[in-house]
């Protein structure tokens, strides 16, 4: 019941914003598509395809990981600080795995539906976009690795400040970088081993993946749910003694 | 029904709250009294389980208290200093999610809404955004929100700063009913007036450490139940004395005026704490 109703305050909380955070969804994505898509992409060729084809996956990849963990981070990080509205919380009876897991799907779920809008204009866009079970399943796990991950720095850090410089050091290098719009085979090979095994290029990797490979296909869901165990984990560590 | 244990809560090189041991019992009106920064919002906080303490527990009818008591966090309601009502929530949607999170069926949900509401008077305000409330209605509605799911023990960090005078008296009224009915209340407060009409036992603290504890009454009496104040050197001194014919005695050979009236909480709080209360 509790964990129903951190999902009912997020939904009241969403309906009372839905039209600024439509929007809000669409910008970074349709600017991305207008630049790599339309711009710079409109006279590449990735794999033997169109890089807008190329290109659709890795941008889900990335702004499902940015609002997932935005959301969270931020809600989190301002419900401790300012509004101290994260005190209800802790008072009343609800476990923090509990409380962990509310506030984690729920902001999966705005990554979610931030996919979601990024696949309408893709049909806009007339992008080439596989729509099957893995996708959406992987779609949704990277959504909760970073749900996870936002819901832990925001217990964290005691800044709003150090919020934003945690985004610039480790969330926007890996917007970029994690095989979202180049292939990891144009990195160095000691840089692309490392960002092989970040949340983000698992993601990247899986979401392009046309079945041909069922050990990858195998692998980037699993090393996904590792992360999201391990970041779990940590939060619900860290919940039982924040401030 | 609580109980301290050695309650010490240390912030770098402070010692917050330097082992505390006392018990509080079934239906009391406990207050906790203390200047600014003598540990009392650390406490009440160690209590309602936001702070975690450094060394030392605190147990609630037996068992120790940590953020996964569930079944014990259910038998309070907390009203913190801060007003940390959602904002973008209506006073109803407030509510309900209290309600919710406290594991309480629909219909008893809305039925304790509609009469909190109501015993609050904000019943007009029940679907307006409570960013657009004012201080004292926010206050309101958080003393609401922690009566909801009708707990055994309320904890009140100063419930009525930020009050007008009349309000905090229909607040008290409220809080005397409450205990009345059964309720343990545990309050902090400033305002020693209010510790000295609702509380039936109070706790000093100062510099993190509990230097009284007993009824308002028998602490006015330990320290002297007259108190003779006079001016000197610039500022207002006080004396005190078991009999008021003491009192007349001592002021018989002084300068200037003097007044001599009955003691009161406040006086004794001052005594013992040595410093002057600032609201």
């Amino acid at each position: 019941m509790q964990f129903m109703a951190i999902l009912w305050q997020e939904y009241v909380l969403f309906k009372g914003k839905f039209w600024s955070v439509t929007t809000g969804s669409m910008i970074g994505p349709v600017l991305y598509l207008i630049v790599f898509g339309w711009g710079l992409g409109s006279g590449i060729k990735v794999g033997g395809g169109a890089y807008i084809d190329f290109v659709i996956p890795g941008i889900i990849a990335l702004t499902t990981m940015n609002l997932s963990f935005g959301t969270v981070a931020n809600d989190i990080n301002i419900a401790r600080l300012y509004s101290k509205t994260f005190e209800e919380f802790m008072v009343s009876p609800v476990s923090m795995l509990v409380y962990a897991a509310g506030k984690i799907t729920a902001s999966a779920f705005r990554g979610l539906y931030s996919a979601f809008i990024i696949v309408l204009l893709a049909i806009v866009f007339k992008a080439g976009l596989k729509l099957d079970f893995y996708f959406i399943m992987i779609t949704l796990l990277n959504c909760f690795v970073f749900s996870a991950l936002g819901f832990s720095v925001g217990l964290i850090i005691n800044s709003h400040g150090d919020m934003a410089k945690f985004t610039n050091f480790i969330i926007t290098p890996m917007s970029f970088l994690c095989g979202t719009f180049f292939p990891l085979d144009k990195m160095p090979v000691v840089l692309k081993e490392f960002i092989w095994i970040l949340p983000l290029t698992q993601t990247s990797l899986a979401l392009r993946n046309k079945g041909e490979d069922m050990q990858s296909m195998l692998l980037h869901p699993a090393i996904l749910i590792v992360y999201l165990i391990i970041f779990l984990i940590i939060g619900v560590t860290i919940c039982k003694k924040a401030e | 029904m609580i109980v301290f244990e050695n309650l010490t809560k240390v912030y770098g090189t402070i010692t917050a709250v330097d082992n505390l041991n006392f018990e509080i019992g079934k239906g009391e009106f406990f207050g906790l009294l203390g200047p600014n920064g003598a540990g009392k919002t650390t406490t009440i906080r160690m209590l309602n389980t936001l702070t975690a303490p450094t060394s030392g527990s605190i147990l609630i009818d037996g068992r120790k208290m940590d953020r996964n008591v569930t079944e014990v966090k259910a038998k309070i309601g907390v009203v913190s200093q801060h007003l940390n009502l959602e904002g973008e929530m209506t006073a109803w949607q407030n509510l309900e999610l209290h309600g919710f999170l406290y594991g309480l069926k629909k219909d008893i949900r809305r039925k304790r809404i509609e009469e909190l509401l109501e015993f609050t008077g904000l019943s007009d305000r029940a679907k307006e955004m409570v960013r657009t409330f004012s201080g004292g209605m926010k206050r309101k509605l958080m003393i609401a929100r922690a009566l909801m799911h009708e707990p055994e023990i309320l904890l009140m960090d100063e419930p009525t700063v930020g009050l007008d005078p009349a309000v905090r008296r229909k607040m008290w009224d409220l809080m005397k009913g409450l205990n009345k009915n059964g309720l343990t209340v545990v309050l902090t407060t400033h305002y020693i007036e209010e510790a000295e009409i609702l509380c039936s036992r109070v706790g000093l603290m100062n510099s993190g450490k509990l230097i009284e504890l007993d009824t308002p009454q028998k602490l006015i009496k330990k320290n002297g139940e007259f108190v003779l104040e006079y001016f000197e050197n610039g500022e207002t001194r006080s004396r005190f004395f078991n009999t008021r014919q003491e009192a007349i005695d001592s002021a018989a050979g002084m300068d200037g005026s003097v007044n001599i009236r009955p003691a009161n909480l406040e006086d004794t709080f001052i005594k013992l704490t040595n410093r002057k209360v600032e609201n």
